[in-house]
C-alpha cells in the first residue's frame, strides 16, 4: 500500500480538512436555520456554550487548514513548471491539463475559480464563530445578526462545494503525483 | 431564568456584529477585486507574488486577510458600544459578497478584460 507524498498531502488538504469542514459547516448552518424557527428559544448551560464555541472554533480551524494547506503546499506542486523538453507531465498537473484541449477548462475555470473562492469559506466561518460566541444565547434578540450569520454560513458552504467539486474533478483529470513514495503496508510476496 | 453566565455579561449592542460582518464582506470582495486586477494587469500580477510557489494568489489573499482583520479591529473600536443601522450594513455586505463571488468566477473576469 503505497502513495506519493504529493498525493497524500492532497488527500489531507481535500478530504481531511476540506471534507470535515464541509460537514461541520453544514451542521452549523442547520443549527442556525433551526434556531430561527424555534417557538421557545433554547438556552444552553455554560458547558453547552463551551461546546458550541468549540464546535465553531473547530470549523474555523478546519477551514483555515484547508485553504492554507491548499494554497501553500498543494498548489505550488500543482502549478510547477516542467523543465524544457519534458514529455512526461504526470507530476505537473497544471501543464498536463493545459496540454490537452479536452481538459484545459478544468484549469482555466475550475482551478482558477476554486483557488480564490475557497478563501471566502474560512473568512465567513470565522465571522460566524465570532458572532455565535459574542452573542451566545442573546442571538435571538438580534435577528439581523442571526440572518447575517446564516447568509455567511451559506456562502462558506457554497465556496466549499465549489472548491470540493473542482478539487475532486481536477484530481480525476490530472491526479496529483510526485515526491517520495510512502509505504504503509508491504506485501510479503 | 437568568443563568450566572448571562449575569456576568455586559449589555450587548449590535456594533460588534456590524463591525465583524462589514469587515468580512470587504475582505471577501477584496479577493475578487485583486483577482480581477491581477488578471488585467501583468504588473499588478507580478507585484502580488508574495510567495513564488503560489504566484499572485499569495498576495491577493494575504492583502485581503490583512485588510479584513485591520478593518475589523478599527470598526470594532469605533462601534463596540454603539447601536448601528445593521439592516443597511447587512445589505451592503451582501452586495459585496455577491460581487466578490462574481469577480472570482473566471468567465466574468474574462468578460471584463
Amino acid at each position: 500500500m503505497e502513495i506519493s507524498l504529493h498525493a497524500l498531502m492532497n488527500v489531507m488538504h481535500g478530504l481531511l480538512f476540506g471534507g470535515f469542514f464541509l460537514m461541520v459547516a453544514w451542521g452549523g448552518l442547520m443549527a442556525l436555520v433551526r434556531s430561527s424557527y424555534e417557538e421557545v428559544p433554547s438556552r444552553l448551560t455554560p458547558g453547552g456554550y463551551r461546546w458550541e464555541h468549540g464546535y465553531w472554533t473547530t470549523a474555523a480551524a478546519l477551514g483555515w487548514a484547508a485553504v492554507l494547506s491548499g494554497a501553500y503546499m498543494v498548489y505550488p506542486w500543482y502549478r510547477a513548471t516542467p523543465p524544457a523538453g519534458t514529455t512526461d507531465l504526470t507530476t505537473f498537473a497544471k501543464a498536463k491539463l493545459l496540454s490537452d484541449p479536452r481538459t484545459v477548462y478544468w484549469h482555466t475555470i475550475g482551478m482558477e475559480w476554486k483557488e480564490h473562492v475557497a478563501f471566502f469559506a474560512p473568512i465567513a466561518i470565522t465571522l460566524v464563530a465570532y458572532l455565535v460566541w459574542r452573542y451566545r444565547g442573546d442571538l435571538r434578540h438580534f435577528p439581523q445578526v442571526r440572518r447575517a450569520a446564516t447568509v455567511f454560513a451559506t456562502v462558506a458552504l457554497f465556496a466549499t462545494l465549489v472548491a470540493g467539486f473542482f478539487g475532486a474533478m481536477l484530481d480525476k483529470a490530472a491526479p496529483m503525483q510526485g515526491g517520495r513514495n510512502i509505504t504503509f503496508f508491504r506485501s510479503a510476496k | 431564568m437568568i443563568t450566572p453566565i448571562d449575569a456576568a455579561r455586559p449589555r450587548l449592542s449590535n456594533g460588534p456584529a456590524a463591525a465583524a460582518i462589514l469587515s468580512a464582506a470587504v475582505g471577501c470582495f477584496t479577493i475578487g477585486l485583486l483577482q480581477l486586477a491581477a488578471d488585467i494587469s501583468p504588473a499588478v500580477n507580478k507585484a502580488l507574488v508574495f510567495y513564488k510557489g503560489s504566484g499572485a494568489l499569495s498576495g491577493e489573499t494575504t492583502i485581503a486577510i490583512v485588510l479584513w482583520l485591520a478593518l475589523w479591529f478599527v470598526l470594532n473600536r469605533v462601534w463596540r458600544l454603539k447601536t448601528v443601522k445593521l439592516g443597511t450594513i447587512n445589505v451592503v455586505s451582501m452586495v459585496l459578497l455577491v460581487a466578490g463571488i462574481a469577480l472570482t468566477f473566471p468567465p466574468i473576469v474574462d468578460a471584463m478584460k
